[in-house]
């Protein structure tokens, strides 16, 4: 059955390579994440440990994982750009 | 407890519907093809895109819930807000680019892309509409519930407004009205919730909250054995009721019974003032001992010891981010623990003093039961919630829509990060809103979710009014994507995809608003039907659901070359049912059908870390032994 696209999309040569990108910072947030979740759980007491600015670890950490997710999506974008600029030329990027 | 009537409040909500309503019906004369009403021809900016995700996603379940949340439980609370948002993660760097790039309107036309599949067509259809729903309906409550305090109407009267309004935003304009309704909303939300955060920092904290706090009495007692005398001649002991180890006195003043904890051993007994709330055999309900109007269920929440350098003072003055947050941990801070008793025929709810040290407020414990009191079982629990919070976010059918609202994956990823940067800021300044609400005074005890709004009315009626309003519209921002991901599946998905209905691109627009109006009406049926019932679980419902059945799907068609049709679709299936059993047999859900949490065959309430696991497994067993066979010539 034919589906009728909302958009057409050009082909992108830069996917390989930010899916590539994609799961290796997907892979260190996840670790990052399951540590949280390890020491909330196994350690509930490590998590009120005073670590900087007079925030405990369990603030502190809750802080970093929500600050580090909006620092790796930018640098994420901007190494993703750069790449479909490369590979697939800036106009065409436009015109997608 | 009962709140006047703001017509402030009404007033904001009344521009804000104008202008949605307004919006709605200049973009209906341009939406006449299935992807205008679907996906809104794919061309909103990826600005745009980013901050209608976090209009979209920002539900009542996470303004007024988790801000309640951290208001009675503290840092527990604040941990849905980091699940909810690492859950962004798996959006942007794993699913954001390749659904823009294989769907077309809906979600199930990624897992189908490769395979065109009855079977994938009708599992993800079905798993989209089962989300949805347990989503729906605890906005749709929501929506009475927050009528009845803030716009003095009826519970009926909130839901059947919020469900009207919805279905002609829907239904005239699909997907390109949802997305400026989201915008709208998504905008004013982080906006107002930054204001009161700001005010709230620079006006510190006090020991008494404000001139107005009710001053807790503590009354030295006598007891002979039989009956507590108290040291004050206006009260006289009308009955005691004991639960566990703690024992609660009844004490009657001008008529009025009020309870009391009993504090204390022999010879130096104190009763400490709790609030109760009474529901007699007919069904009244008396607040402290009279009527709700009366005004004797009082708002709380204050500090008892607060520190501030070591040093205990009566106000702060002036705070930064950081310095609030430690002084409250520094700080000792009056909560209030609820047990029930039976008095005759009475129901009683106490609420008595629970003064915590703020260090314990900002670390997990309160809620989530890994610290003190915690078994093997309810670790895992915790596990497992967390578990689904990052998982569920990028199968939600709702949030995965929005991919093809833009013109590009490029697009698809920016619209990603700006929803990051809304929602990310968004979540910190939940804490800072619930602890506000726990140290200012304003708690309902009745209602966890009025913590936010009763916040903002702390720094005046103008910012409640809007605050409310936006509470409101927030209702309106969800349900809307929430109805449009639903009539996608039953007009595209099921009618068009599934059934082979041969519609020309009028009649699929026209099967759209159809299914859109027959989903809001059942919307509006079902918040009727479950007034009054604490629906907030099924958000977690959807979540555990989405990550069962969607996630896994999705995860093994990009990256598994062997995933067959047969694989999705039984994945699918084995992820919505193991999920929807495990929640089921649960020791919370048998606690809500009234039986013995003990007697509940599973120890698990949340299901993630069983179904989400089993569901990748039958994908790959299925897969596999679905493979086609190699033809040798």
């Amino acid at each position: 059955m034919q589906q009728h696209e909302a958009v057409e999309l050009g082909e992108d040569k830069a996917a390989k390579f930010k899916s590539k990108v994609g799961l290796i910072l997907f892979g260190v947030y996840s670790l990052i994440y399951a540590g949280f979740v390890f020491i909330n759980t196994w350690s509930p007491k490590t998590m009120g440990v005073k670590v900087a600015f007079g925030l405990n670890l369990a603030v502190f950490y809750g802080f970093f994982l929500i600050i580090l997710a909006i620092v790796m999506g930018i640098v994420y974008n901007h190494y993703c750009t750069k790449m479909e600029n490369k590979l697939n030329g800036e106009e065409e990027e436009n015109k997608e | 407890m009962t709140y006047p009537v703001s017509y402030l409040a009404v007033m904001f909500f009344v521009v804000f519907v104008a202008l949605v309503l307004g919006l709605s019906f200049y973009f209906a004369r341009k939406t006449k093809t299935a992807s205008g009403y679907f996906a809104a021809g794919g061309t909103i900016h990826w600005g745009v895109n980013g901050i209608a995700f976090a209009g979209d996603y920002l539900s009542a379940a996470s303004f007024l819930g988790i801000c309640g949340m951290i208001a009675f439980s503290g840092y527990d609370g604040f941990l849905y807000s980091i699940g909810y948002l690492a859950g962004w993660i798996v959006a942007l760097f794993v699913i954001a680019e390749p659904m823009k790039r294989m769907g077309k309107f809906t979600f199930t036309d990624a897992l189908d892309s490769k395979f065109n599949s009855k079977g994938i067509q009708l599992m993800a259809a079905i798993s989209t509409l089962i989300v949805s729903i347990c989503y729906l309906i605890p906005q749709m409550v929501g929506a009475g519930a927050l009528v009845k305090p803030l716009l003095g109407l009826e519970h009926y009267v909130g839901v059947l407004i919020v469900g009207t309004i919805v279905i002609i935003i829907v239904a005239t304009a699909g997907m390109t009205s949802t997305t400026y309704v989201q915008f709208i909303k998504g905008g004013l939300l982080i906006l107002f919730s930054t204001i009161l955060t700001v005010s709230l920092i620079i006006n510190g904290l006090h020991k008494k909250p404000s001139d107005g706090y009710h001053d807790f009495v503590t009354l030295d007692a006598v007891f002979d054995g039989e009956s507590y005398t108290p040291d004050s001649e206006n009260y006289k002991f009308a009955g005691t009721a004991k639960v566990k180890d703690s024992e609660f006195v009844k004490l009657e003043k001008d008529g009025i019974f009020t309870w009391w904890k009993v504090k204390g051993s022999e010879g130096s007994i104190k009763l400490e003032e709790a609030l109760s709330s009474t529901v007699k055999p007919d069904e009244t309900v008396l607040y402290n001992g009279a009527p709700a109007s009366e005004g004797r269920f009082f708002q709380v929440g204050h500090i008892s010891k607060l520190i501030m350098n070591g040093k205990e003072v009566e106000k702060t003055g002036p705070l930064n981010p950081f310095s609030i947050l430690t002084v409250i941990e520094e700080s000792e801070i009056v909560r209030f623990a609820k047990t029930s008793v039976k008095d005759g025929e009475n129901k009683i709810t106490i609420w008595y003093q629970n003064p915590t040290p703020g260090e314990t407020i900002m670390r997990p414990g309160l809620k989530f039961k890994v610290d003190k009191g915690s078994t093997f079982w309810s670790k895992l629990n915790f596990v497992s919630l967390m578990l689904a919070l990052f998982l569920g976010t990028a199968s939600l059918p709702h949030i995965l829509i929005r991919y093809y609202t833009v013109p590009s994956q490029r697009d698809a990823r920016k619209s990603t990060i700006v929803a990051i940067c809304g929602i990310g800021f968004f979540y910190i300044l939940t804490l800072y809103m619930g602890l506000g609400a726990m140290t200012h005074g304003v708690l309902d005890l009745s209602s966890s979710n009025m913590s936010a709004p009763l916040l903002a009315k702390y720094f005046g009626v103008g910012l409640f009014s809007i605050i409310s309003a936006i509470a409101f519209a927030t209702v309106l921002g969800t349900v809307s994507g929430l109805i449009v991901a639903s009539s996608g599946a039953i007009a595209h998905d099921l009618m068009d995809r599934f059934m082979g209905i041969k519609m020309t691109e009028k009649q699929k627009v026209f099967a759209g608003k159809v299914s859109a109006f027959g989903i809001g009406m059942i919307a509006i049926i079902l918040g009727i039907l479950f007034k009054g019932m604490n629906v907030s679980f099924l958000v977690g419902w959807a979540f555990a659901v989405a990550a069962s059945a969607n996630l896994p799907a999705i995860i093994m068609l990009l990256f598994w070359k062997k995933t067959t049709a047969k694989g999705i679709a039984a994945s699918i299936f084995v992820g919505i049912v193991s999920a929807l059993s495990i929640i089921l047999l649960s020791p919370d859900m048998f606690a809500r059908y009234g039986f013995d949490k003990a007697s509940s065959p599973i120890s698990l309430s949340q299901p993630g870390i069983i179904s989400i696991p089993l569901s990748f497994l039958t994908l790959v067993v299925v897969s596999l032994m679905t493979q086609k066979k190699k033809v040798k010539i």
